[in-house]
Formats: structure tokens, sequence, C-alpha cells
């Protein structure tokens, strides 16, 4: 299964973390700053694995992606594929810049829940249940329409949420 | 989460999957509005529940909430019905009973048409199998008519990663996947299906020749790719394959051996890694020449990489792959001249270990310690401390092989040693002392010499080194006679041996010596005196005593020597001297062979009397608490078999350190700091720990019954190491029975009991056993019958009974452990039966006693589950023996 999904920019900055397993929040940021060392000290160009047992313990695997500013990092166990984790960090990354329309590190940042709505689609308890991003498109504007309609009557000006839900 | 509104609702559930774990007190509170969100007719709204559930399902809230997620099992609509397949996973995690409810309608699920549905619970399958697979062996048909029909990747992937698990355990299935497996990797496009294919077949199936073949065939392809991922994966599968497919990776010879120069460190390592599968006696020497020169030239991480690796695997199992070990003490000293190199230890613990083991490699080890000792810019380098350590250490150890003693003396006493650490130091005077004795004796012995054939020539001084073991011989056996010493039997007994290898290396290495004349021998004399004469006033105690020694050792020495020579005394006369006495005595102290100790050698050692190693001494460490330790490294002076006890005074006095006089009052621990001989670090991978010497007590049976070991053992390691295609005879290399092996950790995890109950609970599904829960009382194996005659029952309508009963026989033996099984059954039902009572109370009936548990537990869905449970489940079970046959 998976263990982790973490995203974070080459400032080593954590932008959307999630464990499918309990970890203290001490020991999850010690994760993400090692993790942070040993990506940014690799050159471009080469393979997409780290050797993650050190950090993650034993049986685990870490595959990621740079894209513009950010890294996105997937930790698994022997029980997935490592080129279908690089295959779903693209799925994920690419269902991302559907949403966003040509998404880039401020969209995540301002749209923390709607990442998590995606992230949740895609993995559900450290596994993969969608990887067609049409489906996930179609499943996370529902519940973007549900939460606007929910939306719609408080108090909230039209205008907060009307960006609230871009 | 309780508010109405759905944007509210989805930040609680979102903030409680965060940041709620197993310990959060208020965890008790969701139940109901979970249990409320589960069977909302939102979807969106189940959905968040169960996303949450996976989260922070907890023993309480998995059992609660059982009822619910089996409802949803079924739903109508894919969306939570994937999501519903998936948390069952944490459920069966934390509460295993729940399988008993759940299991029927989540293999049911495996048929359905949808691929979603399908690609959810081929992964709980794989996660299940993962963790125990022989409880799913009864599953096989079911992944096999998916493997075969599927044409989804994701599913395909997740398919035979349970086949991976499943075919070590069942032979027939393997023959059986073999085929379809092997298509798959012919025709997929997608690299990772293909990969995996790969790895199902060689970590599973390696027994089936013609799948590894087209497994490493595509291995190859991969090792070619352009991508790094591709290549990178590549060398992992082949890593998988080199244990038994050692040919997979000779095959890839030359990419592999091109990876070690690639720019990304994992490829790097991982070809490194196979590299060194590849070393075997024959290759070893080019193997290991071509990476000790990559070494040099690649960044300091990856070549102490490669150096850590080269050591390990030359030393591996008592140097086993090490034929010419001339070469490898070289190789050793190349290895230290390397700029980045950081293997001390490792080295340093070699180095000494090899002189121990491997007499013929002495010559050789000795010349590169000289190399190493004479080079006065290695002694700036911290790391290298070590190695020189080893090297001063063997360099006086082996004085006999020494070329040119002089030299040899300069390079231990040069300035520059003031770099060194103290404890590293002691062991360069003590060397020096060791040469000093060597050099007085081959002083003396050449006088004799001369003494008989009239006329001191160079030529004979040539042979000194062939004649003095014979000598050393006479004069110990005098010796032993007017001193009353007693030798140690090995002592005499490995005279010969030297003898031998002295007059093969006597041309070599003897006669480069330059000739040592009454001269130079007092130069030397002079020359340690006014070196160490500093040292006395030295701060560590270590270095101060050895100086000390040596220099009241010098002193002495010098008086008689001059005396001797002023007065031209009869070189007869001179052997009765006091210094000459002494000089052999000492020599023949040194000479003493030190052999490997094996780790149980101290539990050997008969307890003195008077110690009582019971007596408590906690109130000691209250008092040396904050004293340091002898750091069990330093190497002290003198040997363990070296206990002659000595009447002579002035010979007690000077040698009051290496002698095994112990004072009984003293510690263990004191004992250890003084005679700390060759208390080498303590590696975990240490092939023969160095523990203490047989203690203080030499004339205890102890040391000659390990000299008898010892002897026997080289022995048998010779009989065992001959190979008949050997040119050339392979030194032998001293071994131990006890201790050499240093016991591997278990690494296999118990399961857990949970895990043990969670497949017991499987088991009982997939054996359809589950209908009687209330039969406890009954014994196993009437229970067995009872259960065989209900399948009959219940099939009859779709198979003839008859061919059904045989298959059920079949299946018995294929399972794990029938009688096992059934108690473990007991055991969870026993549990599970204090729990459930209420629920399942008033069944019995064998017959239908399963629609009418279920139909107990959930009303609602009686129907439902009437209508196709019990004939799936029956209808699947009895499948496998005809599918493994």
């Amino acid at each position: 299964m998976i263990r982790s999904v973490l995203v974070m920019n080459t400032q080593g900055k954590p932008r959307l973390t999630k464990f499918y397993e309990f970890w203290p929040v001490e020991k999850q940021q010690e994760a993400i700053r090692n993790v942070f060392s040993v990506l940014c000290s690799r050159a471009e160009h080469v393979s997409n694995f780290v050797d993650a047992e050190s950090i993650f313990g034993p049986d685990s695997r870490l595959v990621y992606k740079h894209f513009a500013t950010l890294y996105f990092v997937f930790v698994f166990d022997s029980s997935e594929n490592e080129l279908a984790m690089l295959d779903l960090i693209q799925v994920f990354v690419e269902t991302l810049d559907k949403c966003f329309r040509n998404v880039c590190e401020l969209d995540i940042v301002f749209n923390y829940s709607k990442m998590h709505a995606i992230l949740d689609e895609i993995i559900f308890g450290g596994q993969v249940l969608e990887t067609s991003s049409t489906e996930i498109m179609k499943a996370v504007e529902e519940i973007t329409k549900l939460e606007a309609q929910s939306n719609a009557i408080n108090l909230v000006s039209k205008s907060v949420s009307n960006w609230r839900s871009r | 989460m309780s508010s109405s509104r759905f944007s509210h609702k989805s930040v609680g559930y979102h903030a409680a999957a965060l940041s709620f774990h197993d310990a959060t007190p208020v965890l008790l509170l969701t139940t109901n509005q979970l249990r409320k969100d589960l069977s909302s007719p939102n979807p969106f709204e189940a959905s968040l529940a169960l996303q949450t559930l996976s989260h922070i399902a907890t023993v309480d809230l998995a059992r609660d909430l059982t009822p619910e997620i089996f409802s949803l099992l079924s739903s109508g609509r894919v969306f939570v019905r994937k999501k519903a397949i998936a948390v069952v996973l944490r459920v069966f995690d934390k509460y295993p009973d729940a399988v008993r409810v759940c299991f029927k309608r989540l293999v049911e699920n495996l048929e359905n048409s949808d691929p979603q549905i399908v690609s959810a619970v081929v992964g709980v399958f794989c996660e299940l199998a993962s963790r125990d697979p022989r409880s799913y062996l009864p599953l096989a048909p079911e992944f096999y008519r998916v493997l075969v029909d599927c044409k989804n990747n994701w599913v395909l992937i997740k398919v035979l990663k349970i086949f991976a698990k499943l075919a070590p355990l069942e032979p027939r299935l393997a023959k059986r996947i073999v085929e379809p497996i092997c298509e798959i990797m012919r025709v997929t496009g997608a690299k990772s299906v293909m990969f995996e294919c790969v790895r199902t077949v060689l970590t599973s199936l390696g027994d089936h020749d013609s799948g590894v073949k087209l497994a490493v065939s595509k291995v190859k392809e991969l090792l070619l790719d352009e991508d790094p991922n591709l290549r990178y994966l590549g060398l992992q599968a082949l890593s998988v394959a080199a244990e038994k497919h050692l040919w997979a990776v000779l095959e890839n010879k030359e990419p592999v051996i091109k990876s070690l120069s690639d720019e990304d460190s994992n490829i790097r390592v991982e070809s490194l890694r196979l590299v060194m599968a590849m070393v075997s006696e024959s290759n070893v020497t080019e193997i290991s020449g071509v990476l000790v020169n990559y070494a040099l030239k690649s960044d300091p991480l990856f070549c102490n990489e490669i150096l850590s690796s080269v050591l390990a695997t030359c030393s591996r199992n008592v140097y086993e792959i090490v034929v010419d070990f001339d070469w490898y003490v070289s190789l050793l000293g190349e290895m230290t001249r390397i700029p980045n190199c950081q293997q001390g230890e490792e080295i340093e613990r070699q180095l000494i270990d090899i002189g121990m083991r491997v007499k013929d490699a002495r010559l050789q080890l000795v010349r590169v310690a000289r190399d190493l000792l004479i080079d006065p810019a290695l002694l700036g380098n911290v790391s290298l401390h070590r190695i020189l350590c080893a090297a001063a250490w063997v360099a006086g150890e082996y004085i006999e092989f020494a070329g040119n003693l002089f030299e040899l003396m300069d390079a231990l006493l040069q300035p520059r040693t003031n770099l060194l650490p103290a404890s590293i130091r002691a062991v360069y005077i003590h060397s020096a002392f060791k040469v000093l004795i060597f050099c007085l004796d081959c002083y003396l012995m050449q006088n004799e010499d001369g003494n008989l054939v009239v006329g001191q020539s160079d030529l004979f001084i040539g042979k000194r080194g062939s004649v003095a073991p014979e000598l050393a011989t006479c004069q110990s056996s005098t010796l032993e006679q007017h001193e009353d010493l007693t030798f140690n039997p090995r002592n005499t007994t490995e005279y010969p041996e030297d003898h031998t290898v002295f007059e093969n290396n006597a041309d070599t290495a003897v006669t480069q010596g330059p000739a040592i004349t009454y001269e130079s021998m007092v130069g030397l004399l002079d020359r340690i005196e006014l070196i160490l004469g500093p040292l006395t006033a030295n701060q560590d105690v270590e270095v101060l005593d050895r100086a000390c020694n040596i220099l009241a050792f010098v002193r002495l020495v010098k008086a008689e020597l001059i005396d001797n020579a002023t007065q031209e005394v009869n070189m007869a006369d001179k052997k009765d001297t006091q210094v000459s006495a002494i000089i052999t005595l000492m020599r023949d102290a040194f000479v003493t062979d030190l052999g490997p100790i094996s780790v149980s050698a101290q539990g050997r050692v008969a307890v003195p009397d008077g110690l009582d190693l019971k007596e408590n001494l906690d109130d000691l460490s209250a008092i040396c608490g904050d004293i340091e330790l002898p750091s069990s490294s330093a190497f002290g002076i003198g040997g363990p078999q070296f206990g002659t006890s000595s009447d002579t005074t002035s010979i007690g006095l000077l040698k009051s350190e290496e002698s095994g006089l112990v004072n009984e009052a003293t510690s263990l621990l004191e004992h250890r700091k003084r005679h700390g001989l060759y208390y080498l670090p303590s590696e975990k991978n240490e092939i023969v720990q160095h523990d203490y010497p047989p203690a203080n007590d030499p004339r205890s049976n102890s040391n000659s019954d390990e000299a008898a070991e010892l002897a026997k053992l080289t022995e048998k390691s010779l009989i065992l190491k001959k190979k008949p295609n050997q040119t050339k005879p392979r030194p032998v290399v001293v071994k131990l029975d006890d201790g050499d092996v240093v016991p591997l950790p278990i690494s296999i995890k118990k399961p857990e009991s949970r895990d043990d109950s969670l497949s017991g609970a499987i088991k009982d599904i997939l054996l359809g056993s589950t209908t009687k829960p209330s039969s406890s009382q009954s014994n196993p194996s009437d229970k067995s019958s009872s259960k065989r005659k209900e399948k009959k029952k219940l099939v009859a309508a779709d198979i003839p009974s008859q061919m059904k009963e045989n298959l059920g026989d079949i299946e018995a033996p294929s399972l794990e452990n029938p009688g096992s099984s059934s108690k473990d059954h007991d055991h969870v039902k026993e549990r599970r039966h204090r729990g459930k009572e209420k629920i399942v109370e008033g069944e019995g009936h064998d017959q239908k006693a399963r629609k009418k548990k279920s139909s107990h537990r959930h009303g609602k869905h009686k129907t439902r589950q009437k209508g196709n449970s019990p004939l799936n489940v029956v209808s699947q079970t009895p499948e496998i023996p005809d599918f493994l046959l």
C-alpha cells in the first residue's frame, strides 16, 4: 500500500502531506526534512527512485517527480509497482492541471481542501482506487458543486465563495 | 462533522482524518455520526465517512460499523462501493471477526463487471495476501480468471503481486500461471506490467526455465534503455535473479559494469551490488582491481561504498574466495593509498586477521606494512591511523620476514609519529622493541657463526636467517633446562614450519638487509635512546610505560655490549653473559606464534583459585564510574602464550607487563587493560572476535587444548578448501569451528496474533466452516465430516454429488493443516462467541446454518443473502483441487 504522499516545494516547505499510517507529527516533520535533504541533492535527469528505508523503515520505497517548483513524492511498500507509482504521480499532476488550468504552487497553497479532495479520490486509505483523471474530475466537480450549494445560503460574500470554488 | 452543510461536514471529516489517531479520546463520540453518514443517501457523504474511517478506524469503530460497511459492499453506486471495499482492509485489520460478515461479499465483488470494483477488490486482496498468503490459496482460481481476462494494467499488477505471494506455496499453481504471465510479458505495452511480470517470474517462478529466460531477456532490454528509471529497475531485477540464476548476471556483465560509472548514485550502488555478486574465486583478482580503480576516480561516498563492499566480499567466510593472499594483502595496501579511504578499521582488522590466520601471507604482509610505515605522508591522515597501527603491529610481530631492519626501525621511530594518538604510538614503540630484540639476536647469532667458521663474512650474515631457527630451538631447549622454563608446546612444534618458510624467503627477504655490525648496533641503541628519551615525560601511561621499558633494556644491553667489545672477550664467553640470555629469552618470547582466538575461548579458561567472579562489583562502578576504560582496540604488548614464569628477577622486572603474572587482587578490568593484547574492535560481522587471551594461567590445559584444536581445524579446513582444478595451492587459513560464525539475527517477524486470528477467520470462511459458530463443543473430526456433508448437500443442486465428494476429499490435504486450522478456528470462535452471543443464538444445524447466521445478523439483507452467497462460496471452494491438478 501507499504509505505517504508528500508535496513540497524546492525550498523544502511541505505543501501537502498525507500519511496513510499513523505517524506522530514530529516524526512526520523529521521524515519530510530527511526526504527533502535527499531530494535536493539529486541532479536532474537521474532516476526517480530514492532509497527510503533509512527514513521510512524497512520495505519502503520512494519515487518522486520534480515539476517546476514542486516535488511530488510517493512512499509505498513492496505491494505497489514502482513504475505504476510514477504513472500515478503523473495522473495526480494531470488532474491538478485540469482542475486549476495550468497548475502552479500558489493554486496548491490556496486550494488546500480541493487538493485533498482530488488526492482522496485517487488514493483511499493507502490504496489506489481511481486512475482515470476524467473520473476524478467528475467526482471532484460534484463535490465542489455540493459544497457551493451548501455555501450558497451562508453569510460568506459571493465573491469569496466564487473565489473558493474556482 | 454533524453539520448539515456539506462543506462544513467535509471540513470536519477532513480534519478528523488528518488529526485523529487510535488514542484520541473523542473518537468514541464519532461512532453514531459515522453510522448515520455511512447510511446516508448522499453518496458523497457516505464517501466522506468512509474516507475518514479508513484513517481512524479502531477496534471499537470497526466492530460497531461492520454492519453498515457490509451493506455498502453491495451498494448500487460504484463510487461508494469501491470505497467500502477499500475500507474493509482497515476494518479486517482492526477487527478480524468482521471477516465472517464481509468476506463473502468481498469475494463476490471480484466477479463484478465494473473494472473499478474489481480493481479495488484485487487491491484489498493484494494487501491481505502479502500478510498471510496461505489463507488465500483457495481463491487462486478467481485470481487466475482475473489474470487471464483482465485488460486493466493496474489490476494486472495487483494480481501479479498476489500470485508472486501464492506461487511459492503451491508448485502446481506456479506451473499453471507461468504461461499466462509470459504471454502478458510478451504482449503488454506497459513497462510497469512488464516489469511486474519479470519480477514475479524471477522471485516466485524461478524454477521455470522458459519463463526465466524470457524475463532475463526483458531485463536486458531494460538495462539498455535510455531511461535511468528502467535501468535502475533492470539492475534491481537482476539482483533478485542473482541468487538463483547467476548466469543472468554474467550474461549482462557489460551493461552492469558500465553502470558503475553512471551519474546516478542509485544505479551505481545497485550495479556495485551486482558486480559483487559475480565475484568468485576465479575472478576476484580482476574484479577487485577494476573496482579499486573505479574507487580512485569516484566521489568519496561511492569510493567508500566500493571499498567496503570489496573488503566485505573478500573477507566473507574467512577469506573464502581469496586464493592469492599476497595479492590480497597488496590490495589492502593499495586501498590505504586511495585518498578518500575511510575504511581504516576494517583494513586494520583484516591485516591483523590475515597475519594470524595465514602463515604464507606474512612475508608480503610485512612488506606492505613496511611500505606503509616508511611513508611519512600517511602519518598526517587521521583516517589511516588505524591501518598504520596494524602495520606497526604486523611489522613487529613478523619481524623475521623483514628485509631491512634498520630501515624499519627508522620508520617506527620517525619524528612524525608524534602525530599519532597515544594508543597507536604505544604500538609503534612496542614494535620497535620487538625489532630491537630481533636485531640484537641476529647480531649475537652472527657473532656465534663467526666464532665457528672464523672470520665474519657477509655471506654468513646473509644466511643467518636460515640458521636462526635451528639455533633458537637449541637455545630454547638449553634454556629450558637451565632456567626451568616451560615453553608452550606450540612453540616447538611450529619451528619446523617457520624454518621452511624461512628458507624459501631467505634469499629475497633477508639478504637485502645490510650486515649488522657492532657499530651499527651501537648506533641503533643510541638512536633509540635519543628518540625515546623525551617520551619518558609523556602524558600517556601506555607510551610512557613502553618507552621506559625499552629504554631500560637499551641501557642494560648497551653497557654489556660496550664492555664486551672493549674487553675483546671471547665469543664463547659472551654467550654466557646475562645480556645474551635476556635477549634470547625475549626473542623466544616474541617468536611465539599468535593464533586467532575463538569467541568461546574464555569460557574454557579455568578460573584461578581465589578469584571470585561472582563477587558483586557494583560498588566499584560507583567509584570508577567516570574513569574512562582503556579503548579495547589498543594493542597491548606481550602474548597470551607467553606466560613463561622466569626466575631471573631482572627479566621478571623487565617483562612484568608481558608475563602472565597477574595480581589476583586486580579486577578483570585491570587485567584486560594490562593484557589488552589484540583486543581488536569487535565489529558486528567480525569473523573472529578476539576475546580475552586465555587469561593468566598458561599452564592450564586450555592452551594446549586450543593448540591441538587449531591444528585439527587447520587440517579440516585444508580438506574442505582443496579444489581439484586449483593451480596454485591456497595457503592455509586458520579457522575456528566455534566463534567464526556469528549467528544471523532472526529476521523473520513473528506474525502478530491479530493476523493469526484474521487468517484463521479467513480460512474458516473459505472452508465454509463458519456455519456452526455455536458448535465449539463438538470435536474437530466430527466437525470436518459434517462440514463435508454440508457442502455436499448444498452443492447438490449444481454439481453431481459424487464428483463433489471426491473433490472435497482431495481438497483436504491441499490445505495447510486441517488440524491446526480447526483448532485456530475453535479458538477464534470461542472468543467471538462471547461477544456475539446475542446475535448468533439459536443456530446449530449444519445445513442451513450459514444462511441462517447471516440472516440473523443482518435481517435487512436476508433475501439477497439467501439468494446468492452460499452458492457462491461453495461453488468456488471445491474448484481448487480441480484447478490445481
